[in-house]
């Protein structure tokens, strides 16, 4: 066992990374200085919540429109219940699907059980992306519909104190 | 932005290494230097062309409960319920979609229980059926915006 934080400092360490990365060249050392820890321990820490996955990576939220992804699409398909894990993973693996998640039919108002997301710049050119991704997949026969979102109204973190905030949030 | 951001925001989205000098090893990748890849970040996250640096929490794993939802609403009261939802806390996204179903949000809640709560409130205060499309399988998350 690698000589880790208290658990007392474990959580302020959290607590700090809920307001991002320090911005500086040695920024473990910089936390370790917050917490009155050392930046190997802190690094231990680090290493050891991303084996747990607690998170994934150190990494960005990018605001996707400011970089002109402004076509957002929710591609919805209709799968039978015995095809859907193999559809699921299929899709998932297919360049340009950003998420893909099973979600439960809610008949007779919605069909849909399979939600894939795709993110382009333009609107014609995802349209033709789904429509070609689909005929690659020999998926076209399967009940679909491609929703483009027009506007986004709000997009911030949801309430769930105690977790930290910067988490991703796909519902 | 010019190409070195274009380049340095497609690497961060890979993951920051978990290292002591994390930027001397991206500066050598990316041919620049420890201190003009931390002034571009802090530039990007200025300019708001990004919103967030640092470890990407896995909400689930912290606990918390979260579904996707949603609303079809008529056109007319489209802008007055949109401000009812945005007035909770609870609702995180909210996106207009081109569908009979056109309102989709998703909720954050600390419990299972207080998501069923705020899906109630809102079927009372909206008067609206709702969908609830809580995540049954996660087959792919995998979020990369080529800059």
């Amino acid at each position: 066992m690698k000589p880790g934080l208290s658990a007392k400092q474990a959580l302020a360490l959290r607590r700090h990374l809920e307001a991002g990365l320090p911005r500086v060249s040695r920024p473990y050392q910089a936390l370790a200085e917050r917490i009155k820890g050392n930046e190997h321990r802190v690094l231990v820490q680090m290493h050891r919540w991303q084996a747990q996955g607690l998170f994934r990576r150190v990494g960005l939220v990018l605001n996707h429109r400011a970089l002109g992804f402004t076509a957002n699409a929710m591609l919805v398909l209709d799968v039978p219940d015995a095809l859907i894990d193999e559809v699921g993973q299929r899709l998932g693996r297919v360049p340009g699907i950003n998420l893909c998640y099973q979600r439960p039919r809610r008949l007779p108002q919605w069909r849909y059980n399979l939600f894939c997301m795709i993110h382009g710049r333009q609107r014609d050119q995802v349209e033709a992306q789904v429509q070609a991704l689909l005929q690659e997949q020999l998926l076209s026969d399967l009940p679909h519909q491609l929703l483009f979102s027009s506007h986004a109204f709000k997009q911030c973190g949801g309430r769930y104190t105690p977790s930290p905030t910067g988490a991703s949030l796909h519902g | 932005m010019d190409d070195l951001d274009r380049r340095l925001i497609n690497r961060l989205q890979l993951g920051l290494p978990l290292v002591r000098h994390p930027w001397q090893a991206l500066a050598a990748e990316l041919d620049s230097s420890s201190h003009e890849l931390l002034d571009r970040l802090h530039e990007l996250l200025e300019d708001g062309v990004l919103t967030r640096f640092g470890p990407m929490f896995d909400i689930e794993r912290l606990g918390g409960a979260f579904t996707l939802a949603a609303l079809a609403v008529p056109e007319d009261r489209f802008d007055a319920v949109a401000e009812q939802l945005h007035a909770l806390p609870e609702v995180a996204h909210n996106y207009r979609r081109e569908h009979r179903w056109n309102m989709w949000f998703v909720l954050g809640c600390a419990t299972e229980h207080a998501v069923a709560e705020t899906l109630q409130r809102i079927e009372t205060l909206t008067g609206l059926p709702l969908l609830n499309l809580p995540k049954e399988e996660t087959y792919h998350v995998g979020l990369y915006f080529p800059a």
